[in-house]
């Protein structure tokens, strides 16, 4: 078997007593990066490469500790989403959903572990299909132009109207508003600038990271001043942290399908972790349907997202390594390692240099399971971080947020328009608006607009041609489809609530 | 025992951010996000120059993605001008920026240009089983019907990418250049795979974006927009042999601030000299596709004072600026 001695090759040059000692400081050093709030992968792994050439690290060496820092910091993202409901990154944007009305339920530990599992079952699943599937996949990203594009960010978009479940109305509202922030910037479709008012900082749009930190972590800051400290959402109660097999086991399903989900998310070039994540929970909410209870804090809430994001971060290793065209931000960081080491992927990548590829795969394989032995037992340090008092927290939190902002760009602009997003947050919040659907706007809205303008222009302007294929009509469908659905079949759901109500 | 725990995780993430912070001498900002050719200019050469010895220390790269690098320009001019520890990735589309007014009002002038070690050949590429052999019959059917070919680029409307179409067409004789189309899109990789994929007919964008792809045999390049024929390509023709006179490179440079005396303009003009001579980065070259391309020092502060002001009259030519 030819993938037998691949990996038989790339193990013999990852696998190193030094090598996995990287991989230990590499996880840790991710989890960390991923778990505080404006950090992300993308600029962690950039603040990490220069240490590998201070160290006089080899490429593999490299190699295995950057993307042990890049499986990690997806891994960690999940950890103050649960906790603290501030997602640590955007692709951890999802798990809030769940796992912090879990955590406020005295779950934090099993919604932790659960996670984590997740977190496990979605990045292998994302390995295994890198490793059988990479020459066939990358030759999808060849089937997906602009109306497909399109298209898809549609089907996202017309889900998210289930989004939220006690009022649809608020959270079209807070959607709409996220598309208006993410129509400011260049316009790349004429080189215009709009709504940015001359600023410079303002050109190249709304940092994602901006909004999230703002909107999560800066608005809790505010609500922590507003009741000086006594009805903080943090500070919750806890219980023994044990393997909950149970819930394991009951999102087993879960956990399959978000995956290759996620992964197919992943594999597209246009669309992304984050997307992965979303389409994964709001698919499964579908599937759960009313009684399902997502939102309130349920195992299967958390699973998928998880395992969706976490396959997606698999899944964008494909067209970076076979194209040579990064998927997300963090993939374009590593994409950039990979060339200051001379080594260009492409699609001769996989010929070329084997030892590169499946030694980066071995990498993958081994961080991860690292990962998991290293995050089930952290647990119970994680949850500690609850017991630490509010007003010690926040601020600590806080000061992270800055300095994670200022690495963004290195510019106290962004700082400016972080509070900015707090006190937006802070006021969205009073009138019980929902704030994920802002962060999705801004998140679709910009991808969604450059993929129709692009279509357009290669249209001369004939609509039509935004149903030209089979792939665009089938994600148009699933769009009305999804849509339509919730609106008859939440009468018929409701029927037998009644009764057992 | 709950709060040690958390104490030292957070001493120890205080400390590597302490020693990350102290073992660093210059640095180095990319005006970018992590990922870019900026990016990739500033890493490979920190690099090279800290293992050949022309630095002590590691040079430290830091990000400063905004407004096409305007944000990067204008932080230096404003608030760096006398940094003699900085400098900063430039390349053909900073030139392109300054020449078309895109960096609010900054020009070419308030940065010392240090030089270029090496530029990315321009090129246009079809598909494999695009019907279009030559440049020729790609500009005659745009000339014949606009409306039969859509480039894609990796920069947006107005960028480099979009000028070379734009260039080789003014030299066909078309001069209705806002009828042509072309859509930016996030990188040149994406821009090929659109080719690729049928969407748009042909890609224009650097040699390096195409290097894999050539070698795969799934696009064909149909000019490269050199002097000469690049060696690694001899079977790839130029533009100007096909009897389009365009030479457009994208060269990978540095600036440093207006501000330094002319000793430290020195020092940073032999530093990249020493990278230019060094056997890593003739290897780096080679691995990203890069030409040969070296000026450094006065030269190349008057080469780019004339580049910016050709492209300023090409832009006002081609509609892009009044």
């Amino acid at each position: 078997m030819d993938i037998i001695d691949n990996l038989i090759l790339g193990f013999s040059v990852a696998l190193t007593p030094f090598t996995l000692f990287l991989a230990v400081v590499g996880c840790f050093l991710g989890t960390i990066i991923g778990a505080l709030p404006g950090l992300g992968p993308s600029n962690g792994v950039a603040i990490l490469i220069p240490i590998t050439f201070s160290l006089g690290l080899d490429a593999t060496s490299a190699l295995v500790l950057m993307t042990s820092v890049y499986y990690g910091a997806m891994y960690g993202g999940r950890i103050s989403s649960i906790l603290l409901n501030i997602p640590g990154d955007e692709p951890a944007l999802m798990t809030t959903l769940d796992g912090y009305p879990m955590a406020k339920q005295g779950r934090a530990g099993e919604a932790l572990v659960l996670s984590g599992v997740a977190s496990f079952v979605g990045a292998f699943l994302a390995t295994l299909g890198l490793i059988l599937l990479a020459p066939v996949l990358a030759e999808v990203a060849y089937s997906f132009g602009p109306a497909e594009y399109f298209a898809l960010y549609l089907l996202a978009f017309c889900t998210l109207g289930g989004m939220s479940s006690n009022n649809q109305a608020k959270s079209a509202l807070a959607a709409c508003l996220g598309l208006g922030i993410s129509m400011i910037g260049v316009d790349n479709s004429s080189g215009m600038e709009r709504f940015t008012g001359g600023n410079l900082h303002l050109m190249d749009g709304i940092d994602f990271l901006v909004a999230i930190v703002g909107l999560f972590a800066i608005a809790e800051v505010f609500f922590f001043i507003e009741s000086h400290g006594k009805s903080s959402s943090i500070g919750i109660k806890l219980e023994k942290v044990v393997i909950p097999w149970k819930s394991i086991m009951e999102t087993k399903w879960v956990m399959l399908r978000s995956s290759l989900l996620g992964f197919v998310a992943g594999v597209l070039p246009g669309a992304g972790a984050s997307l992965g994540s979303f389409m994964a929970y709001m698919s499964e909410k579908a599937i759960a349907g009313e009684k399902g209870g997502f939102g309130t804090g349920v195992p299967k809430g958390v699973a998928a997202p998880e395992a969706g994001n976490n396959a997606a971060a698999g899944g964008a290793l494909v067209p970076m390594l076979t194209l040579g065209v990064p998927g997300s931000g963090t993939t374009a960081v590593l994409l950039a390692l990979l060339m200051t080491l001379n080594i260009t992927p492409g699609p001769t990548l996989f010929a070329e240099r084997p030892e590169v590829v499946w030694g980066l795969i071995a990498s993958l394989l081994i961080a991860n399971v690292v990962l998991l032995l290293m995050n089930v037992p952290m647990v119970k340090i994680f949850v500690r971080v609850l017991q630490v008092p509010p007003w010690i927290l926040l601020p600590g939190v806080t000061m992270v947020s800055f300095v994670g902002i200022y690495s963004l760009s290195g510019s106290y602009f962004d700082l400016l328009l972080m509070v900015g997003f707090g006190i937006l947050g802070y006021a969205l919040r009073k009138l019980d608006i929902p704030t994920v659907p802002v962060i999705l706007g801004i998140l679709l809205g910009s991808n969604m607009e450059d993929a129709l303008r692009r279509a357009m222009v290669i249209a001369d302007g004939e609509f039509t041609y935004l149903f030209s294929s089979p792939i665009a009509i089938g994600l148009w469908i699933a769009a009305i489809v999804g849509f339509v659905a919730p609106m008859f079949l939440r009468n018929i759901l409701k029927k037998p609530q009644r009764i057992t109500d | 025992m709950k709060a040690p725990a958390f104490k030292k995780i957070a001493a120890g993430v205080l400390l590597s951010v302490g020693l990350v912070g102290n073992s660093f001498a210059a640095e180095c900002i990319a005006p970018a996000s992590p990922g870019g050719g900026w990016d990739f200019t500033c890493r490979i050469i920190g690099k090279i120059m800290y293992e050949i010895g022309a630095v002590d220390k590691p040079i430290q790269v830091t990000n400063m993605a905004g407004a096409g690098g305007g944000l990067a320009y204008n932080h230096v001019v404003a608030e760096r001008n006398d940094d003699v520890d900085v400098f900063i990735a430039a390349s053909s589309a900073t030139a392109t920026r300054l020449a078309q007014n895109a960096y609010a009002g900054k020009t070419a002038d308030q940065v010392r240009f240090v030089g270029a070690i090496g530029a990315d050949p321009g090129v246009i590429v079809v598909a494999d089983d695009s019907p279009y052999k030559n440049l020729k019959d790609l500009l005659d059917a745009i000339i014949k019907d606009p409306k039969s070919v859509t480039f894609a680029g990796g920069s947006a409307v107005g960028g480099f990418d979009h000028l070379k179409p734009l260039m080789l067409l003014q030299r066909a004789g078309f001069t209705d250049v806002t009828k042509v189309k072309y859509i930016g899109v996030n990188n040149g990789g994406d821009a090929i795979t659109q080719t690729i994929g049928g969407f748009t007919q042909a890609m224009t964008g650097d040699m390096s974006e195409v290097v894999g792809f050539l070698k795969t045999g799934k696009v064909r390049a149909i000019a490269v927009l050199t002097e000469e024929r690049v060696p690694g390509f001899e079977d790839v023709p130029t533009a100007k042999e096909q009897g389009y006179d365009v030479v457009a490179v994208n060269w990978r440079g540095m600036y440093v601030p207006k501000g330094v005396s002319d000793e430290v303009f020195n020092m940073w003009a032999e530093r990249l000299q020493k990278v230019a001579d060094s056997k890593q980065w003739a290897e780096a070259m080679t691995a990203n596709g890069l030409a040969p391309f070296t000026k450094v020092g006065d030269d190349f502060q008057e080469y780019v004072t004339n580049v910016v002001k050709e492209i300023n009259t090409m832009s006002k030519d081609i509609g892009v600026i009044k």
